[in-house]
């Protein structure tokens, strides 16, 4: 195994004396080695790609190197020499800056204040606009620092973020999840903009779970599992598939997705004419949504995240009610104006995105947690409002063995489990109903790639058994690999969806950026 | 040396049976420098405090008295605040109990049979329910704070009870004091053991059984915990906050009316112009010392009762003003209140120098 400063020689990888090497870096936490012996090097004009799941000790370690935490051994050495990165602030001395996964700006600023109040000796205002100016349009980065944040879509602020790290004159840029954001044009936008940096002999740390993207601009990747270096390699040479089973540790399994339902087959879940105004004032309003799923198919909603996915989600499941009856209507009964629970009876379940706090309590047991969405489900678990929670328990033991939830003990509170196992537990408890319509959101999110799969085949098992599925995903992967059709919700309004098989990455972006109706996207500048 | 606070994976079941006796031993420790303080033996004071008064009959027998009106209290406190809704005005509906149940035999003092008491019973229950929800439509309705709605609302009832026994409900035989007429016969409640225990005890005892059972095995209590822990979760689960807020400050008022009426018609055995020496308060004390839980309730019931017997101890042997008693139970709050981060978290020391600032901070500078 290739692990340490060139061991092995990489054709494709930029020469050279290594900009930043971490040596044996290990950091303990109270009861766990987060990072454990690692041992990587970046080289100038490189862009390094960081793998692994979540829990893997990636961001521990680029915490590490961005002097927001210090290693419990080992040492950084930053152009052949040793140096201890006290914090951030000496971090950005050395050259190595930091480009954020969520944003830190204040949105009643302009672009050129944001960026005057994170220079450690802003120059005058005047200045500082001409260097914003020069440096956006070197690195293709159109930004007008006059404009006030609150007005930018999220690829531009996020520009803000590079222009800021990028006017520190940093050698090394870290960055984490940058493309988790943005729609497929923005990133490739990005690319542009990281090509241009290692041509300068820039080096970018890139922390990414795509594969796709990590083989398309990484010239070297780590990966990293359970604290440790499994391994490096040149990405472009792997296979999306071996990069996955070097960071899982496994060969992953394909999914099997037999043919879909017949066209003929009946509606389970309508959505008509659903228009909901925004609840507050940082919610998106609902235009006109209509959407049919049939039996034995998956329909996937794509877009990026805050364009009304959550609201869509909260008046399909009933959890706010649309203003007519016939707004929903689940295997023909109208029920826009019905609560969560009389959905459920029509044997409808949902999984909501947020796991802790909204599909699960966090401080309640699993069989409580099975209790909180199956109460009313007339199947025993509550008679003469007295809880049988034996039988709820009996739910948690079914669900573990379906999904493989590893938890500590039978039956313990929802937030001791970690994430992916909190997500197979809240995806399992809804598919233990045997539903005939699901309406999920973020299936995968925050799991890893082991478990993604599971989840995967089971929706696209239950959806061949004649349920309806609706995903509601900002996963495009995932959405192109499970789905039969797909929709793009974009502030808050809802293409037709088109069959998934004609669709390219490329196709769902243009529809996520709001260009299938033309007024929509004359509005978003 | 900096001290970390480091949350546990799962709350801590040997901290919830620990903290309270945690915080019983920190009010001790901190009482014995108070009464140091302020120049008297701090031994001795303690003793008298907290043991003497478990060393006669008559004093156990008191114990019970003032325990039973308290734990009342508390039982419907506890559900208000699993549901969390700051229900902060049992004072209030206590007294509110105290007045409505007073209604028949002080305006229809010929009405004495046993059941009248039925009959007050139910006006004190109603009274103390109605009170109750003032704050708690003035919440639904307006989204108004019920911490301080229910507060205020104290004080409205206490001078409206003060106005009424020196006014229109003064005994017109009784010699100008500022007291109701003296129940009679079916108008005071029935006596259980020795002199002064009454069938109030049974009442308290009822309450803790039924809550316990209610908070455990049913889907009422199941949704007071939800929509108390994550209202989020609780809107997915199809319970209605709405509702939720009503019931809970419909049964601590309807809770706390029973025992201003029992302590009316035990007791006291009249109206007068205060019915209670804050056990509407108290009874806060007592809901988190005993953990939020019925049976927990019973026993800090018992111990708060101590409190106050101890104060009135301290004044008659050594002289001691008997506002010590709101000295201790506030130490007491203070402390269960710190003890419970003990539950969810646990300390750390951290030698400090070698970590300069900046740990886990990161983004601008």
């Amino acid at each position: 195994m290739a692990t340490g400063a060139g061991a092995v020689d990489f054709p494709n990888r930029p020469k050279g004396e290594p900009l930043l090497a971490a040596i044996g870096i290990t950091k303990d936490f109270a009861t766990i080695r987060a990072n454990d012996d690692i041992n990587f090097a970046i080289h100038p004009g490189e862009i390094h790609a960081l793998l692994g799941e979540n829990g893997a000790g990636k961001s521990t370690l680029v915490k590490i190197l961005y002097g927001a935490l210090q290693p419990t051994g080992g040492e950084i050495r930053w152009k052949g020499k040793p140096v201890a990165i006290a914090n951030p602030a000496a971090a950005r001395a050395l050259g190595i800056g930091m480009v954020f996964q969520h944003f830190s700006l204040f949105d009643a600023l302009t672009v050129a204040e944001n960026i005057a109040l994170a220079l450690a000796d802003p120059p005058p205002m005047n200045q500082l606009r001409a260097r914003i100016e020069k440096v956006s349009a070197e690195y293709g980065l159109p930004l007008n620092p006059r404009s006030v944040v609150a007005d930018l879509s999220v690829g531009e602020r996020q520009r803000v973020e590079i222009v800021r790290c990028l006017l520190q004159e940093p050698q090394l840029i870290i960055m984490d999840e940058p493309t988790s954001v943005l729609t497929p044009q923005e990133a490739d936008d990005l690319f542009v903009t990281l090509n241009r940096l290692v041509a300068e002999k820039k080096s970018v740390l890139y922390i990414s779970h795509r594969l796709e993207e990590v083989k398309q601009i990484c010239h070297h990747a780590t990966i990293l599992r359970h604290g440790k270096v499994v391994g490096e390699c040149d990405p472009q040479q792997e296979t999306a598939a071996r990069l996955a089973s070097l960071m899982v540790g496994a060969e992953l399994r394909q999914l099997q997705a037999p043919a879909p339902a017949s066209p003929s087959a009946p509606v389970r879940l309508a959505v008509d004419h659903l228009s909901l105004p925004r609840p507050h004032a940082f919610a998106i309003a609902l235009d006109d949504v209509c959407l049919d799923v049939r039996g034995g198919e998956i329909v996937s909603i794509a877009g990026v995240a805050g364009n009304g996915q959550d609201e869509l989600f909260d008046a399909i499941s009933g959890e706010t009610r649309a203003g007519t009856p016939g707004a929903v209507r689940i295997d023909g009964a109208e029920c826009g104006r019905r609560g969560v629970n009389t959905r459920r009876r029509l044997n409808a379940a949902f999984v909501p995105e947020e796991r802790l706090g909204h599909g699960a309590v966090p401080r309640m047991k699993l069989s409580s947690n099975v209790v909180l969405t199956r109460h009313a489900t007339r199947e025993g678990l509550v008679k003469s409002g007295v809880v049988n929670f034996t039988g709820a328990r009996e739910v948690v033991d079914r669900v573990t063995q379906l999904f493989d939830v590893r938890k500590g003990s039978p039956d313990p509170e929802a937030s001791a489990l970690s994430g992916g196992n909190l997500q197979k537990f809240v995806v399992g408890r809804e598919f233990d109903r045997k539903p005939g319509v699901l309406v999920v959101c973020q299936p995968t999110w925050g799991v890893d790639a082991g478990a993604a799969t599971t989840i995967r085949q089971a929706l696209i098992d239950l959806a061949r058994q004649g349920a309806a599925v609706l995903v509601i995903s900002q996963d495009l992967d995932e959405i192109l690999e499970i789905s039969d059709r797909v929709a793009v919700i974009s502030k808050g309004r809802l293409s037709p969806p088109v069959d998934a098989r004609g669709i390219t990455r490329e196709g769902i972006g243009l529809l996520m950026g709001g260009a299938h109706h033309g007024e929509g996207a004359a509005h978003a500048h | 040396m900096r001290i970390e606070l480091i949350r546990r994976p799962e709350h801590s079941r040997t901290m919830v049976v620990l903290s309270p006796i945690i915080a019983i031993a920190l009010t001790v420790i901190a009482g014995f420098f108070v009464f140091l303080a302020i120049g008297v033996d701090p031994l001795q004071a303690l003793y008298i405090y907290f043991i003497e008064p478990l060393t006669a009959g008559w004093s156990i027998e008191a114990l019970f008295v003032k325990a039973v009106p308290i734990i009342l209290v508390a039982v419907g406190l506890s559900l208000c605040y699993l549901a969390n809704n700051w229900n902060i005005g049992a004072e209030g509906q206590f007294a509110a109990g105290a007045i409505a149940g007073s209604v028949f035999p002080i305006l229809v003092p010929g009405w004495n049979g046993p059941e009248v008491m039925v009959a007050m019973l139910v006006m004190g229950v109603l009274g103390g329910m109605l009170y109750a929800a003032i704050p708690a439509l003035l919440k639904i309705r307006f989204g108004a704070n019920e911490i301080l709605t229910s507060l205020m609302l104290v004080y409205v009832a206490q001078l409206f009870l003060d106005w009424l026994a020196r006014g229109p409900w003064r005994n017109p035989e009784g010699h100008n004091f500022p007291d109701s007429r003296p129940f009679d016969g079916g108008q005071v409640l029935p006596v259980l053991v020795g002199s002064d225990v009454r069938i109030s005890l049974v009442f308290a005892v009822v309450a803790v059984i039924v809550a316990w059972f209610v908070l455990r095995r049913t889907l009422t209590g199941f949704q007071i915990s939800v929509l108390g822990q994550a209202p989020r979760a609780g809107a997915f689960a199809g319970f209605s906050q709405n509702r939720m807020i009503l019931l809970t400050f419909l049964v601590s008022g309807g809770l706390a009316g029973l025992a201003g009426i029992c302590e009316v018609a035990g007791p006291i055995g009249m109206l007068r112009t205060t019915v209670s020496p804050g056990y509407g308060f108290t009874g806060i004390i007592v809901a988190f010392l005993g953990r939020l839980n019925p049976i927990g309730i019973f026993f800090a019931g018992l111990l708060l009762a101590l409190s106050y017997l101890g104060g009135e101890g301290m004044q008659i042997a050594l002289g001691i003003s008997d506002q010590i008693t709101r000295v201790f139970q506030g130490m007491l709050l203070f402390f269960v209140l710190a003890c419970d981060t003990l539950i969810y978290y646990r300390i750390r020391f951290v030698r400090t120098g070698q970590h300069p600032a900046g740990e886990a901070k990161h983004g601008r500078a």
